[in-house]
């Protein structure tokens, strides 16, 4: 799936779901999904600032493709983290950089998260668009 | 507070009638009925302090103290009015022993720059626990560092409550005694009639972050021999941007003005400035005229619902919720004081504190997360924060019962 098709399914999900208990339900559950980092990459440096929970966050690169691993001490943190990693994990570098994020708006998520976690949120996107940037300038020059 | 004192109702509060004086607990949040239990962060307003704000701005607004005209005599008097009733208020000697602030932080900030920079010298040491929120630990480590003094710190309990045994020994050749009356995280009510004595018995003065405790319980500056206390308008009901720092005569007297300006001086030519008299050599600028107004009106409020009527019903709920929270699987207190104003802190099982906050949000439930800015009290305990639920008079044992519902609703959801 492209990033894109990634997105609308999450949309189409959420959808189902009127009540916000419900769309929390669902992200507890994403969160049981998500690839785990191991646990020689939970250092400090792997760690997300501007989260109120804890996030772990490691980019492998194999293929030209870039995949995402990470966990988290929050569960509902775990379940975003998910989500976005669903979204954009298992692409090349310059699809992670170009992408456009809609889906978090769409789905009404940024009105309806606290603001600690909403930075959490954002922090966690640029840091994905740093590594897959950082990897894309890296094969451009081998 | 809690204590082991059985509850009586001979000054009970109407709930109802009282409720209907905050009009904003009466707005739905998603779809259900507020339930603030945030009150130790900032409590609600009742209207008689809205009114008085809209009042000033209606009515009165001019600048005080220099104008010769009407508007500005008006409005002295309220402004002046407003510092004579939180003097009365917290049982000050004269109401020039009153400087408004901009809240507790600011009253802290201006004794350790002020007291500081007058008496604290190389050497010497500041005397502070390990119960404090950061207002009340940075503006002591920034003095430390500048004057190469030392910062020592009353030891704490699992329990939460400070270890005193070797306080004597603590206090030899401390300038200042710095410390919270209650805790902001915890919730724990400190012994600070003890460190007052045995700081007093040494010559050595006191100050008391009274942020999380005028609003629970009487305060008696001159009954208690404090030297200061700093506490904030907009935990009493009054409004934001106003707080109190209120020192004795004589050493509000001995120390100088932090900051320069209007207001502060009596003369001024440019060989050299005379300073006013107090409180206003504390006070530089155009001061926040409709905040003091409004705490004021704060004040005039709790009065005219009676203090004991309002620490009562505050007791009451105490006793409620610790008795409700205590019914909750897994759930344990994070400091458990004998002697605790209405504020709860906690943990579920291994539930991260920010998952059950945002389910407790989800269902109309404000409570705070985190680490309180009290970040040394939550490493005494090994965890990152809790989920901190702080009452006010104004909440009904039906809301705690909702917050008790409330927990176990995101019990199940977020239990893995």
């Amino acid at each position: 799936m492209t990033i894109n098709e990634q997105q609308d399914a999450i949309i189409e999900d959420f959808s189902l779901f009127s009540d916000w208990m419900d769309k929390y339900e669902y992200i507890i559950q994403l969160g049981k999904d998500l690839p785990m980092i191991e646990d020689r990459y939970k250092t400090d440096d792997n760690l997300i600032r501007g989260c109120q929970s804890r996030v772990w966050l490691h980019a492998d690169y194999r293929d030209g493709k870039v995949f995402f691993t990470a966990d988290s001490d929050a569960v509902i943190t775990k379940g975003l983290v998910s989500m976005v990693i669903l979204v954009l994990s298992g692409h090349t570098p310059k699809e992670i950089v170009d992408a456009d994020v809609y889906f978090i708006d769409a789905i009404g998520l940024r009105n309806h998260l606290s603001p600690t976690r909403s930075n959490g949120l954002l922090s966690m996107l640029k840091q994905i668009k740093l590594y897959a940037l950082a990897l894309q300038a890296k094969s451009m020059q081998s | 507070m809690l204590s082991a004192e059985p509850i009586t109702n001979k000054h009970k509060l109407d709930l109802e009638k009282v409720r209907q004086d905050f009009p904003i607990l009466h707005r739905t949040v998603y779809g259900h009925p507020l339930v603030y239990l945030d009150n130790a962060a900032t409590t609600q307003k009742p209207w008689a302090v809205i009114k008085a704000i809209e009042e000033y701005y209606t009515g009165i607004n001019s600048n005080v103290h220099r104008g010769v005209h009407y508007l500005s005599q008006l409005a002295t008097e309220a402004y002046e009015g407003a510092r004579k009733k939180v003097a009365d208020y917290i049982g000050a000697r004269h109401a020039h022993e009153i400087i408004f602030t901009r809240g507790t932080t600011e009253g802290i900030n201006l004794v350790a720059a002020s007291f500081g920079k007058q008496f604290v010298r190389q050497g010497d040491s500041i005397l502070i626990s390990g119960l404090e929120h950061h207002s009340n630990i940075v503006p002591w480590q920034m003095l430390c560092e500048e004057r190469k003094a030392t910062l020592r710190i009353i030891p704490v309990d699992e329990n939460g409550e400070w270890s005193l045994d070797g306080l004597d020994d603590l206090l030899r050749g401390v300038k200042l005694v710095a410390v919270s009356w209650v805790s902001n995280a915890l919730g724990t009510v400190n012994p600070v009639e003890t460190v007052i004595a045995a700081a007093h018995r040494q010559g050595i003065p006191v100050l008391l972050d009274a942020a999380q405790a005028v609003q629970h319980m009487e305060v008696d500056v001159q009954g208690m021999d404090v030297d200061f206390i700093a506490f904030s308008g907009h935990k009493i009901y009054g409004p934001t941007g106003i707080g109190i720092l209120y020192g004795k005569e004589e050493w509000l007297n001995k120390m100088p003005p932090t900051q320069g300006g209007g207001e502060m001086i009596r003369t001024v030519t440019f060989g050299k400035t005379t300073y006013n008299d107090l409180p206003y050599k504390f006070e530089a600028g155009t001061p926040d005229m409709a905040g003091a107004i409004g705490l004021g009106a704060a004040m005039d409020y709790l009065n005219s619902l009676g203090l004991p009527s309002v620490f009562e019903a505050e007791s009451y709920l105490t006793t409620y919720a610790f008795k409700a929270l205590q019914t909750v699987e897994d759930l344990r207190f994070v400091g458990n004081a004998r002697n605790r104003a209405g504020v709860f802190s906690f943990l579920v099982g291994d539930i991260h504190p920010f998952d059950l906050g945002e389910i407790l949000d989800k269902q109309g439930i404000a409570v705070r997360t985190g680490h309180h800015c009290a970040q040394p009290i939550m490493d005494r305990y090994c965890i990152p924060g809790t989920v901190r639920a702080s009452l006010a008079f104004y909440n009904t044992p039906g809301e705690i019962d909702r917050l008790v519902t409330g927990i176990r609703k995101g019990v199940t959801m977020l239990q893995s």
